[in-house]
């Protein structure tokens, strides 16, 4: 240890870490001015587009005015449907591999295949929803063939938080409620689903904010390019915010002129991601503190 | 009678839950079918449209062309016989709409009758030619041969150069272009985002405080949130003339266009996994390598780097995943040529925005249509793979651990 | 001449106090042992003396303590020195994620020493001295994961030792070990205390009689009593060590 120059060696350590943290800090802020450049920057351009009209009025002139008050309604009803789908069967997914199935090889085998559907690549599910619901079921390009693609491409999202949030539930609940003559099923739903509730709906609406941006899925089982009337059954094909903002900015004769819209229309996307966002942390945070007081 | 309908309720229910438990395993089997019963129909189909002919002067002892032959010779690559085996004399090239150029129009006939007859003459008179033409012009004493073109072979698909499956004559299907364009894009971006993203994970682990993590982690969350197309838009206004303005291109969608905005997106996956895994680095092992003397700065480097690294590879290899598979961001941005790349300046295409480009336009069911669905294979297989390398890497982790 | 020395220590966990105007002195090649029950300060004054609670946000000490007759808590002080003079011991086994040979060289390489050759004898006498290397002469390449508990704890021991430490701090040391390791590990201590001061908490009355020449009883972040282990243990001052000992609470 003699060897060693104490004095130096701690400024030597000093500085190296010093250093090191700097870099660290830089690159961190440096990600999120990343978000907040990306975010700033649809929110400034698209601010002076978004009006009422904006929002409630049919595209015109070749979508490089009026509004995108169909793709909204479309996003809508496209985010409604996957979710009836995803939704209760996801949640009856979970609880089937929380609360029934023992361990062994069918749980495994599931918790292998969930996984790997959440790995797919959506334009694969776009590939599936096609030949599937498109073709072979004679959906057509329907409002119901692209709500259930994306809500497949949602189920193991729904399925994982949903199994987290059951996975939280203390043990003794069962037991105690099992211990009181309850069967499995009213345990389930009167014990363990109230307690997990706040952190699966929590899940659904942060599901609900991804769905809504999902483009390469609803290409070529319901996106319509221009289409301005509203859907008026399940079967009809329409208009969604991401695929018209995909549209808007990359084809047509006049990407110039609709730039505009293409701002306000990545606002209103953002938009939805961001309440969906504050919403999921607010619920979070506020049942987080219910649970706590008792 | 109360019990009973207790009971048979309790096991519908169970059933019921049974079913949806099943559900994904039953998608990824449906997905797995519908995908390749399409995709490996590509084989089983010859480049040369359905219903055309390719044919030959009977003098000519060639029999059967490869695709990528036929389409060297119309796209006059190869212009004599002998540089594929024939005769030394130059060959001819003719296609139906051609024959003006050789009979007048009342021979053809105003609706096409004599086509048939004249194209039998041309083809007998000139031993040089190759005619390509639809096979209801066929005559039925037809004096040259038709060729025999070999089916799609998964030499041609996987070795192929060339991406051109709305060719004529021949359809060129070779994926090595777009293999290559989504490795090299997905190779850019990792490599920008490893070090953001790994800088990230460290900082909010091990360095910041509490309350900076606290607001530093909603914000990756919400990274994570924004829609690809909204990330393909931002590069198409900002990111791509930047580029094309900073080095001086013809046209700035680009690989490094695709790389910069996939590397953005594979950031959240990237610093939340690395991130989880640094956190579960036990407290008592960062203790004791303080207690001996140790930087925080050493520690971090010689034991909390070490102890999770299964998991930042996971991150890492997660995040390469998400960027092979990511389509509306990369079909924006990186222009969509479907040649083999030379450098990250020059436009690329990648498998996921071939087929969202293309698939609106291959009519259902033909070559093009399952080439597409061919394409679609390869990358559910990749990111099979990937998957399973990530599940292999983190329970090999779990296994260190005891 | 003391080699610790704690003079009128308080300590603040926030606004709870866990330590209660401690006087303590500790000769050298001694061993001590706290004892009391759970929760009553005994980890938090013996991290004390590396300045390990320094880690954790919002706490506050007040008060002397003296090494080798500085005070380790004076502005200016080197951390990073105290603690390769001070080494430490964990409850549980923790080796870090590498080979067995570079878990004991990790305190010299990370205080600046790359002299191969005098790492590679130090490594070795180090190992030597806690009695392992026989079981691990032929796979210092190995990850120290491989080793049993018992094991990975002597070599977390060799690790400690292995810059030279003046004073060796250990938390429970033998509360995560079977009976035959947990006794390898006393003989161990009782041994070192020829070359070290080692202040050791335990649970086990039995094991503080085996090892210590003195011993601290705690009670509340109190120091209620500190003596000779045999004063201590058959004629202690205080009703409350008495009970202690006896068993009648705690
Ligand atoms: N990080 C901390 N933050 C706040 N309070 C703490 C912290 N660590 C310990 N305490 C409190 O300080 C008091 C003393 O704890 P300490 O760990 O020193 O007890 P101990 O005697 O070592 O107990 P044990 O025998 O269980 O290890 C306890 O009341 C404990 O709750
Ligand atoms: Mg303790």
């Amino acid at each position: 240890m003699e060897l060693v120059d104490e004095n130096k060696l701690a400024k030597n350590k000093k500085r190296n870490q010093a250093i090191a943290f700097w870099i660290f800090r830089i690159l961190s802020y440096a990600v999120v001015a990343i978000l907040f450049v990306i975010l700033s920057f649809i929110i400034i351009k698209g601010f002076s587009v978004i009006s009422w009209d904006f929002i409630t009025k049919m595209p015109e002139e070749g979508m490089t005015k009026g509004g995108i008050f169909p793709a909204i309604i479309g996003t809508l009803c496209l985010v409604g449907g996957s979710m009836l789908f995803a939704f209760p069967v996801g949640v009856f997914a979970a609880i089937y591999m929380n609360e029934y199935v023992k361990a062994g090889i069918i749980k495994k085998i599931i918790k292998q295949m969930t996984n790997n559907l959440a790995g797919i690549p959506s334009i694969v599910f776009g590939l599936f929803g096609m030949s599937l619901f498109v073709n072979k079921l004679g959906f057509g390009d329907s409002l119901l063939a692209g709500s259930l693609t994306l809500g497949l491409l949602a189920l193991p999202v729904v399925i994982r938080i949903t199994e987290e949030a059951l996975k939280s539930v203390d043990n003794t609940f069962r037991q105690a409620s099992l211990g009181l003559g309850a069967s499995k099923w009213e345990t389930t739903r009167r014990v363990v689903l109230p307690i997990a509730f706040p952190n699966i709906i929590t899940g659904l609406i942060l599901s609900i904010g991804r769905v809504s941006g999902e483009t390469a899925p609803i290409l070529f089982t319901v996106a319509a390019y221009f289409l301005p009337k509203l859907p008026t059954s399940i079967f009809d094909q329409a208009m969604a915010l991401p695929y018209h903002l995909y549209v808007i900015s990359t084809s047509g004769t006049n990407i110039e002129e609709s730039r505009p819209i293409a701002y306000g229309t990545a606002l209103v996307l953002i938009f939805i991601v961001l309440i969906a966002n504050l919403l999921a942390n607010g619920l979070r945070k506020y049942f987080g503190k219910k649970v706590k007081m008792n | 009678m109360k019990t009973f309908y207790k009971k048979f309720s309790e096991k519908f229910i169970e059933g019921l839950l049974m079913l949806s438990g099943t559900i994904t395993s039953l998608t990824v089997v449906l997905i797995v079918f519908f995908l390749f019963k399409e995709g490996l129909g590509v084989f089983d189909k010859k480049p040369v449209e359905e219903g055309y002919v390719i044919a030959l002067s009977k003098s000519n002892p060639l029999k059967t062309l490869s695709s990528e032959q036929i389409k060297n010779i119309y796209d006059q690559k190869i212009t004599h016989w002998s540089e594929i085996g024939g005769k030394p004399d130059s060959i001819i090239l003719f296609r139906a709409e051609d024959i003006s150029n050789f009979y007048s129009d009342e021979e053809i006939g105003e609706n096409f009758e004599g086509l048939s007859t004249c194209i039998n003459r041309l083809v007998d008179s000139l031993p040089d030619i190759i005619a390509f033409f639809p096979k209801k012009y066929l005559a039925k004493d037809f004096k040259g041969h038709e060729l025999t073109v070999d089916k799609v072979s998964l030499k041609e698909f996987f070795g192929g150069k060339e991406w051109f499956p709305t060719a004529q004559p021949s359809a060129q299907l070779g994926v090595l272009p777009l293999i290559l364009g989504t490795l090299w894009v997905s190779l850019g971006a990792i490599l920008l985002a490893l070090p953001l993203g790994l800088a990230a994970a460290i900082f909010m682990s091990e360095i910041a405080k509490d309350n900076v993590r606290r607001i530093m982690k909603p914000l990756i969350e919400l990274l994570a949130g924004i829609p690809s197309v909204v990330y393909g838009f931002f590069g198409l206004v900002i990111i791509v003339p930047l580029i094309q303005k900073t080095f001086n291109l013809p046209v700035g969608e680009t690989g490094l266009a695709g790389s910069i905005i996939l590397g953005i997106m594979a950031l959240p996956t990237i610093i939340t996994i690395s991130e989880d895994a640094m956190r579960n680095t036990p407290r008592a092992m960062k203790e004791a390598s303080l207690a001996l003397g140790a930087s925080k700065w050493q520690t971090i480097y010689k034991v909390v780097i070490p102890y999770s690294i299964s998991g930042i590879s996971a991150g890492a290899i997660l995040g390469i995943g998400r960027a092979i598979g990511e389509t509306m961001a990369v079909l924006m941005v990186t222009g969509n040529a479907a040649v083999i790349p030379h450098s990250i300046l020059e436009p690329v295409r990648t498998i996921p925005a071939t087929i969202a480009a293309e698939l609106g336009e291959a009519p259902n069911g033909g070559l093009h249509y399952q080439a597409l669905f061919a394409l679609g294979c390869i990358l559910f297989l990749i990111t099979l793979f990937i998957n399973l390398a990530v599940e292999f890497i983190s329970n090999r982790k779990q296994h260190n651990k005891h | 001449m003391y080699n610790i020395e704690s003079k009128n220590v308080d300590f603040f966990y926030g606004a709870s106090q866990a330590l209660k105007n401690i006087n303590i002195a500790i000769k050298p090649n001694t061993v001590t042992a706290l004892i009391g029950p759970s929760g009553c300060g005994k980890s938090t004054y013996l991290r004390l003396f590396n300045r390990m609670n320094d880690l954790i946000d919002n706490t506050k000490i007040s008060g002397q303590v003296l090494i080798d007759g500085e005070d380790i808590y004076a502005k200016g002080v080197n951390v990073d020195s105290l603690r390769k003079k001070v080494g430490m011991v964990f409850q549980k086994p923790n080796p870090f994620p590498k080979t067995i040979f570079e878990n004991v060289a990790y305190g010299l390489r990370v205080n600046g020493i790359t002299d191969k050759k005098f790492i590679e004898e130090r490594v070795e006498t180090t190992i030597k001295q806690v009695v392992l290397w026989d079981e691990v002469k032929d796979k210092l390449k190995k990850s120290a994961f491989e080793l049993s508990g018992g094991q990975q704890q002597r070599l977390c021991i060799a690790r400690a030792l292995a810059i030279q430490p003046s004073v060796v701090l250990m938390d429970e040391p033998t509360s995560a070990l079977d009976p035959i390791s947990t006794a390898k590990v006393e003989e161990l201590i009782y041994e070192l205390k020829t070359k070290y001061t080692i202040v050791i908490v335990t649970h086990n009355m039995q094991q503080a009689g085996r090892v210590s020449d003195t011993t601290a009883f705690f009670y509340m972040g109190e120091l209620i009593e500190h003596d000779t282990t045999k004063t201590i243990f058959t004629n202690p001052k205080i009703e409350r060590t008495q009970n202690y000992i006896t068993g009648r609470f705690g």
